[in-house]
């Protein structure tokens, strides 16, 4: 059922400050108008990746939208992040196409390669490995996705090439921001 | 003479593909090399398997390439453009010779489609050259009156393409009979069924015969206002669809007094849906438009009485509403010579799975499935052999080998028990474990349940846990019949369509793969060779060579053996995670 969702978080805890006020201008753009509970929970987590706590507290102060509400309809649907997420999101395919193709063992590979559980987000706050329903590119089953970019007909291996070469990357680009 | 073009498909499956990469390279090279030709852009052509496509059309003819990476893209410019000699072996479609995927593009008749991989969907001038718009100018122009619209979608036998079936023009003339001055349109484009993605092919390819078809529609029913609710999991289709809606505002198609009909004022917006399949049932889509949780309700009363805002409303889906302009334009008759008695005109199916040719196809209704998955679709890869095809996808049903001349409509479909549904159409083979298939859906509809019906929400978990037994050799006597007996609870005491339908994979598997949950349950095997707790891996001593490579290769070490010595597997440490096998060039290693 769609309520479990909540209890599915896996974050290290490293809370930022956060700063509210970004989402001013979302806001004042929604304030008022019918439906427009969504579209705002949407637009916040744009801003902040996710939606913090202090988020919530701020737009029903200022909309005088109901805390349980917006809660509510936050852990209905699968969009929807409540805590931090990594700065790439492994996005691997679990549509049927890509289950007969063998997904499975693209979760399994990246689980044993990145050490989180589906879900979950690395120690080093780089990746969040998340199993999501089809991403439509069923004819290149099996896929996934991080970022914009889609990475089809996929074996294990290759899945966790894919991973280890944007932390190398990353890990360089680290390296020339000390010098 | 007219220049020539380089057209290169841009539709999600391409540039996962790398089309995104070609049109780069061919843009690149457009300039460095000052070479005279337009470079433009489409969607997605349907033949997903031979992605990225670049289509090169000369004052010869026209000439569709398959597989185009960057190297080939600067082959085929060297060759074709500079040279002007076409590169034969990389095309896959011409007006000027066979190729070898003739049969994909002649079974097919396209009708919702038959602007994708044609025009450049960011383009409106593009869909107006190919008779777009054309429709709602007609009606403007001749007068035809709201009844006169609704009788002619009437005629043509139009039924809702979402899955359900309904006739449309009986949809709209409730809608149009409700005296409500505000009422509303709405596109439903929330394709969550894993293994579809027809709906999103058309919307990135062509959103503008979706825009024209709601605004017929809207005038049919007299609406003012208009929603497409679209999955933000389809973050280019939005795009598209944003572009295309400006465009139409621009040129009066969105407005007031459209296309010189006096007092006949609408517009429309998009509403992105935030990951719920549940909001695909039409009341559960409204909750979700108003901001609340996508929780279906009670029916009646219906949403052509009380939908959006309260007001009457008419919900469509993608593919049904760009049959409208078509169906208008050329007259019900021309759409009913199509089809069956009951079904009239084409389907678009998404054609995945374990097959050749994987893509988006549209065929007449009537056509058999066999005829869908080896002649279009090319057969099953590797010579495997064809085990049976999922139609409808979690509310759907798995059709079984023998069954596979069943023709394609909503009651033969129906009559198999599966469900013609959107159009998902995955095809297995016997490399795939029906009981492991069932338990895939059913995981999927227990997680995706609102939680409202008891029976949905509990019965959909009892019964995942059952399936999940039985995968891991833990299935007792009783278990089918005890799954049979939960169904057909579910079916019954469930609200909305999700729970009427969620046991289908599993009633359908039952029925006609019942040997194989047998072997599950009492012999403790899966016979496709998938459900990891039934397999043993043993090895060949005939074929190893004592190579090591397993030994070393073991995650848990539980294989030993001296080199050029026959290797030998611990089966009380094996985690049959089939390492082993797949690194064993000997094929040494047996799976049973």
């Amino acid at each position: 059922m769609r309520i479990a969702r909540i209890q599915n978080d896996h974050t290290p805890a490293q809370a930022e400050a956060v700063d509210v006020r970004i989402i001013d201008s979302l806001i004042e753009k929604y304030k008022g108008k019918k439906g427009s509970l969504i579209p705002l929970l949407q637009g916040a987590q744009n801003e902040f990746g996710y939606i913090p706590r202090e988020a919530f507290a701020y737009i029903s102060e200022r909309t005088g939208l109901d805390l349980s509400d917006m809660y509510g309809v936050a852990t209905f649907y699968a969009q929807f992040r409540l805590s931090p997420v990594g700065k790439h999101i492994v996005k691997v395919c679990h549509g049927t196409a890509c289950h007969v193709q063998n997904a499975d063992k693209i979760t399994d590979a990246l689980i044993d390669a990145l050490g989180v559980p589906d879900g979950g987000t690395t120690e080093d706050g780089l990746f969040t490995l998340e199993s999501v329903a089809c991403l439509g590119c069923c004819s290149l089953a099996p896929v996934m996705m991080i970022g914009d970019e889609t990475y089809g007909k996929l074996t294990g291996p290759e899945s966790v090439k894919i991973v280890k070469n944007i932390r190398i990357k990353e890990k360089q680009a680290n390296g020339e921001d000390l010098h | 003479m007219s220049k020539t073009q380089v057209i290169v498909g841009l539709g999600s499956c391409g540039i996962a593909a790398g089309a995104g990469k070609t049109f780069e390279k061919i843009s690149q090279l457009q300039s460095s090399e000052s070479l005279d030709f337009e470079l433009k852009k489409t969607s997605c052509v349907g033949m997903c398997y031979n992605e990225p496509l670049v289509e090169v059309i000369d004052e010869s003819g026209s000439y569709l390439y398959g597989g185009v990476d960057e190297e080939r893209a600067i082959q085929i410019i060297d060759k074709h453009i500079v040279n002007h000699e076409p590169v034969r072996e990389l095309v896959v479609r011409s007006d000027l010779f066979e190729t070898a995927d003739k049969e994909f593009l002649d079974t097919q008749v396209k009708i919702a489609l038959r602007n994708c991989g044609f025009i450049d969907p960011e383009s409106i001038e593009e869909y107006e050259a190919r008779q777009g718009y054309l429709s709602l100018k007609q009606i403007g122009g001749e007068g035809i009156s709201q009844e006169e619209v609704i009788r002619t979608v009437l005629d043509s036998g139009l039924r809702g393409r979402g899955g359900g079936g309904f006739p449309t023009g009986m949809k709209w003339r409730f809608a149009f009979k409700n005296p409500s001055p505000e009422k509303y349109i709405i596109c439903n484009a929330d394709e969550g069924d894993p293994g579809a993605f027809m709906d999103r092919s058309l919307l990135e390819g062509d959103p503008h015969s979706v825009i024209e078809g709601m605004i017929i529609g809207a005038y049919a029913i007299g609406a003012t206002s208009g929603v497409i609710y679209c999955r933000a999991e389809y973050p280019l289709a939005i795009k598209r669809l944003e572009i295309a809606i400006d465009q139409a505002r621009e040129k009066g198609y969105l407005g007031k007094n459209i296309a010189g009909i006096q007092g006949f004022h609408f517009d429309m917006y998009i509403k992105e849906g935030a990951g719920a399949f549940v909001c695909g049932e039409e009341t559960a889509l409204i909750a979700s438009v108003e901001g609340e949780r996508g929780m279906p309700r009670k029916r009646p009363p219906f949403p052509a009485e009380s939908g959006l805002w309260g007001k009457p409303t008419n919900i469509n889906n993608v593919e049904t509403w760009a049959n409208i302009p078509w169906i208008i334009q050329h007259g019900a008759e021309a759409y009913a010579q199509y089809g069956t008695e009951k079904s009239k005109g084409t389907k678009v199916f998404a054609l995945a799975g374990k097959i050749k040719r994987s893509g988006l196809v549209e065929v007449p209704m009537g056509i058999t499935i066999r005829d869908i998955i080896f002649k279009l679709g090319g057969g099953i890869p590797q010579n495997k052999k064809f085990k049976a095809v999922q139609l409808g996808g979690p509310s759907g049903g798995c059709i079984p080998e023998y069954l596979a001349d069943t023709i394609v409509d909503y009651d033969s479909v129906n009559a198999t028990g599966a469900i013609m549904g959107s159009g998902g159409m995955v095809v297995m083979d016997e490399t795939t474990c029906m009981v492991d298939v069932a338990r895939f859906f059913l995981d999927f509809t227990q997680k995706e349940s609102c939680g409202k019906c008891t029976f949905c929400r509990i019965g959909t978990k009892r019964m995942l846990e059952i399936l999940t037994r039985i995968t891991e050799g833990e299935g007792q006597e009783g278990d089918l019949e005890l799954l049979q007996d939960l169904s057909e609870q579910i079916k019954d005491n469930s609200l909305c369509g999700l729970g009427q339908t969620a046991p289908n994979p599993v009633l359908t598997t039952i029925r006609y793969f019942r040997d194989e949950y047998e072997a599950h349950i009492r012999d403790k095997k899966c016979p496709a060779k998938v459900c990891k707790a039934l397999l043993t891996y043993t090895i060949d001593p005939e074929k190893c060579t004592g190579c090591t490579v397993c030994a070393k290769k073991c995650p848990v070490d539980c294989i030993s053996g001296e080199r050029k010595q026959i290797h030998l597997i611990d089966q009380e440490a094996c985690i049959r995670c089939g390492e082993c096998y797949s690194r064993c060039r000997f094929e040494a290693i047996l799976i049973q």
